[in-house]
């Protein structure tokens, strides 16, 4: 019977878990972890560490490394927060200060500071929608490690990984894609499972295709708001010139770029977050799931591999008790993987379609927002406008 | 008050136009044929003519020699067929604004213009294009500006003025800029809308949840829509804003010519002085040296060029009158041009906007829809 699904992932009073606060700092930021539980595992009912991001990734690759997780898509790790290109920026305008009139730099200044933020924010809800999920599987929320994470309120002490170790996961990762591609050739006796390969196969490629063009359009957008600022501020230098009726004009129309140039960052902003993200997410997951396929299909391939090394034993009657320990541990492994496996992939669906239909809805209810805002903008200003001239 | 209406239309190789018109034309409303080059020969006309009078020229627009090569060829792109749009626009504008401007609008060449059913060809517009006709203009001025001979004005209405229009033009271009990589950013905006619809349109087909994969592709078209959206913004951006940004910053380029006119008014003037001087030290001398016979002509001399100062003061002056009157009839002019046209762009923003908002609220209940 299909357990309960928890598809709003904090209303589960035994276990929440969430970020009170982070902090950025030079090169990294600080999350603070917050649990509450009521689960008997803690010493206390509330708690916070602090964690960095180094110690989600060693929290989410004990998961992957983990044979009794191999039946569960697991939560994808949240991306490294990257300021990179946004510190350039700031660097770049410091630089260039001389070069600008007070306000415009003060203007670039801001401007690049909510871009700053917004990232900041941005990294904040990813590492904690991460934990979220862990917190809301049945089985991974009792996970030692987990618990650890959560409470010891020690630095972990886990080190980024060298060179050597990120070598070895690309080759493992190689290893495991082109073994996909092999077993994905096989055709799967049950219709599910086979359902269920062709269409994460597609549909991890369309969102990667959407993802990336979602990404695209989004600056395209966030750059044309950048030039309607830049008009605004050359108008109101031209209507700073004198006092004439067309100076006024200028200073007016200059008002209202200003205005409405916000609403269309933030347009941006909203679709960056309820469309670009969500796509971003769910390439992840579908990846997570992908990965899940594989060590299914692995599986599979170990237990036909026993079964024909148990035939080979019988025939040759050597070695038949290992042969047949070996084949029952592989049967048993092969068929709990496949049982959870259905279920994830069912749970899988579930939220993919809560969270897309959560995120239409609200994309299309700020659209509304923003479109209104920016239309009430234009009416008052033109009936100004034109009531002057 | 006489109110001309131009208006160029059918643009391809050739420019027809119709006009309705006042009393002075033979007919209420016709329409005659114009090519590109017709227009560069009224330009040059007027430039050489009024030049001396202070009067200033809307220049019409440059000769492209790559957006006319596409259109020769035929070729049916959206690059060629904006070309031609703009190219219209703009000759429409440049007719509005001479047939607006009362002494241009008396000027016999105008008149043939505008009436005459089939005009020379102008030839020496094949050398010169616009451009090529500002650009002598800014050479002359150039040269004026590195003359040693300063005006000492009592009146400093031209330099205050001067200066206030090399002001605007330097803001202006500025501004001209920065709409012009608005054009540009809208433009990407739009071939990235379209692309993304698609890859929606794409994403909705391998959904498997029926009513998800519905609300993507209409996700998908929405996005679509806005395409359509941005394109015309940018069309609007471009049309309306740009244009009337190109059109006053070659203006104000006209209107420094004008300025230039007169300083060489005034430097013509001065010369005539200094040669009268210098012929009645020459009278001086003849008197001295007893010449008698030289004298006579040396006297007559003296009364041409003291007529030719006298002259040449009297068009100083009314160079001086008619620049300060073209630049107050110029400034309300320009004044009530960016102001109708900046409120017919913020009109069209505030329909693309209206659309906008039908779009997603077409969409919310598919989105709601979802389970």
């Amino acid at each position: 019977s299909p357990r309960a699904v928890n598809v709003d992932l904090q209303t589960d009073a035994t276990l929440q878990v969430d970020i009170s606060d982070a902090l950025s700092e030079r090169d990294k930021v600080k999350f603070t972890v917050h649990t509450k539980s009521t689960l008997p595992n803690f010493k206390q009912n509330e708690f916070s560490v602090v964690r960095q991001h180094e110690e989600f990734i060693w929290l989410h690759d004990s998961f992957v490394e983990n044979e009794d997780y191999a039946g569960y898509i697991i939560p994808p790790a949240p991306p490294r927060p990257d300021f990179d290109a946004s510190r350039e920026k700031l660097q770049k305008l410091g630089e260039g200060e001389g070069s600008m009139t007070k306000e415009e730099f003060t203007k670039m200044k801001q401007e690049l500071e909510a871009e700053y933020l917004a990232i900041f924010k941005k990294t904040v809800a990813m590492h904690e929608v991460f934990l979220c999920r862990v917190a809301a599987h049945p089985v991974l929320r009792k996970d030692l490690n987990f618990h650890v994470f959560l409470e010891y309120n020690q630095d972990l002490s886990v080190r980024g990984k060298n060179k050597k170790e990120k070598l070895e996961d690309f080759f493992k990762n190689v290893v495991k894609s082109a073994d996909g591609v092999l077993v994905a050739g096989v055709k799967d006796v049950d219709d599910f499972f086979e359902h269920e390969k062709t269409f994460l196969l597609e549909y991890h490629n369309r969102v990667k295709d959407a993802s990336a063009k979602s990404d695209r359009m989004i600056r395209s957008h966030k750059n044309a708001a950048d030039d309607i600022n830049r008009i605004a501020s050359s108008l109101y230098t031209l209507g700073t010139q004198d006092s004439t009726d067309l100076c006024k004009f200028f200073l007016k129309v200059s008002e209202l770029f200003e205005k409405t140039r916000k609403i269309e960052a933030r347009v941006a902003a909203d679709e960056d977050l309820k469309l670009a993200d969500l796509l971003k997410y769910y390439l992840r997951e579908s990846q997570a799931a992908k990965d899940l396929l594989y060590r299914r299909s692995r599986s599979l391939v170990d237990y036909e591999n026993a079964n024909k090394a148990l035939d080979k034993a019988r025939a040759k009657n050597r070695d038949v008790l290992q042969a047949e320990t070996s084949q029952q541990l592989c049967c048993h492994k092969f068929e709990k993987i496949s049982e959870s496996a259905k279920q994830e992939l069912i749970d899988f669906k579930t939220r993919r379609v809560a969270a897309f239909r959560k995120n239409l809805v609200e994309l299309a209810e700020l659209e509304l927002k923003h479109a209104k805002g920016n239309l009430q903008l234009l009416q008052s200003c033109l009936g100004v406008l034109k009531g002057n001239t | 008050v006489f109110d001309v209406d131009v208006a160029v239309t059918n643009p391809e190789k050739v420019v027809q136009f119709k006009d309705t018109s006042l009393p002075m034309f033979r007919s209420k409303a016709f329409t005659v044929r114009r090519r590109y080059s017709d227009f560069l020969g009224l330009y040059e006309k007027l430039s050489v003519k009024q030049s001396l009078l202070g009067c200033i020229i809307p220049p019409p627009p440059e000769k492209s020699v790559v957006g006319m090569t596409k259109v020769k060829v035929g070729m049916d792109d959206p690059s060629s067929v904006e070309f031609v749009e703009r190219r219209r626009a703009a000759l429409e504008r440049y007719l509005q604004r001479v047939v607006s401007h009362p002494s241009l609008l008396q000027d016999p060449d105008v008149r043939e213009f505008l009436e005459r059913e089939e005009l020379p060809r102008a030839v020496s517009t094949q050398a010169l294009s616009g451009a090529g006709f500002l650009k002598m203009i800014n050479k002359a001025s150039d040269a004026v500006n590195k003359m040693t001979i300063k005006m000492n004005e009592s009146d400093t209405w031209f330099e205050d003025k001067f200066q206030e229009v090399e002001n605007e033009e330097q803001q202006l271009r500025k501004l001209h800029a920065l709409v012009d990589s608005l054009v540009n950013h809208r433009k990407e905006l739009c071939g990235n809308t379209a692309v993304f619809a698609k890859s929606m349109a794409m994403l909705g087909n391998s959904e498997d949840n029926t009513a998800l994969s519905r609300a993507l592709s209409q996700l998908a078209e929405v996005e679509d829509k806005m395409e359509q959206l941005h394109q015309e913004q940018a069309a609007s951006d471009f049309f309306i804003f740009e244009e009337l940004l190109a059109d006053y910053i070659r203006l104000l380029g006209a209107m420094r010519g004008c300025f230039d006119q007169r300083m060489r008014a005034w430097q013509r003037w001065q010369e005539a002085q200094s040669t009268l001087q210098k012929k009645r030290e020459a009278e001086a001398k003849l008197l001295w040296a007893n010449k008698p016979d030289k004298l006579q002509q040396a006297k007559d001399e003296i009364t041409e060029w003291e007529a030719r100062v006298t002259q040449y003061e009297r068009d100083f002056d009314r160079v001086g009158m008619t620049v300060r009157k073209e630049v107050l009839r110029f400034e309300k002019e320009k004044a009530k041009d960016f102001k109708s046209q900046i409120i017919k762009y913020l009109e069209a923003m505030l329909q693309s906007q209206q659309r906008l908002i039908k779009f997603w609220e077409a969409f919310l209940p598919e989105a709601k829809a979802i389970a």
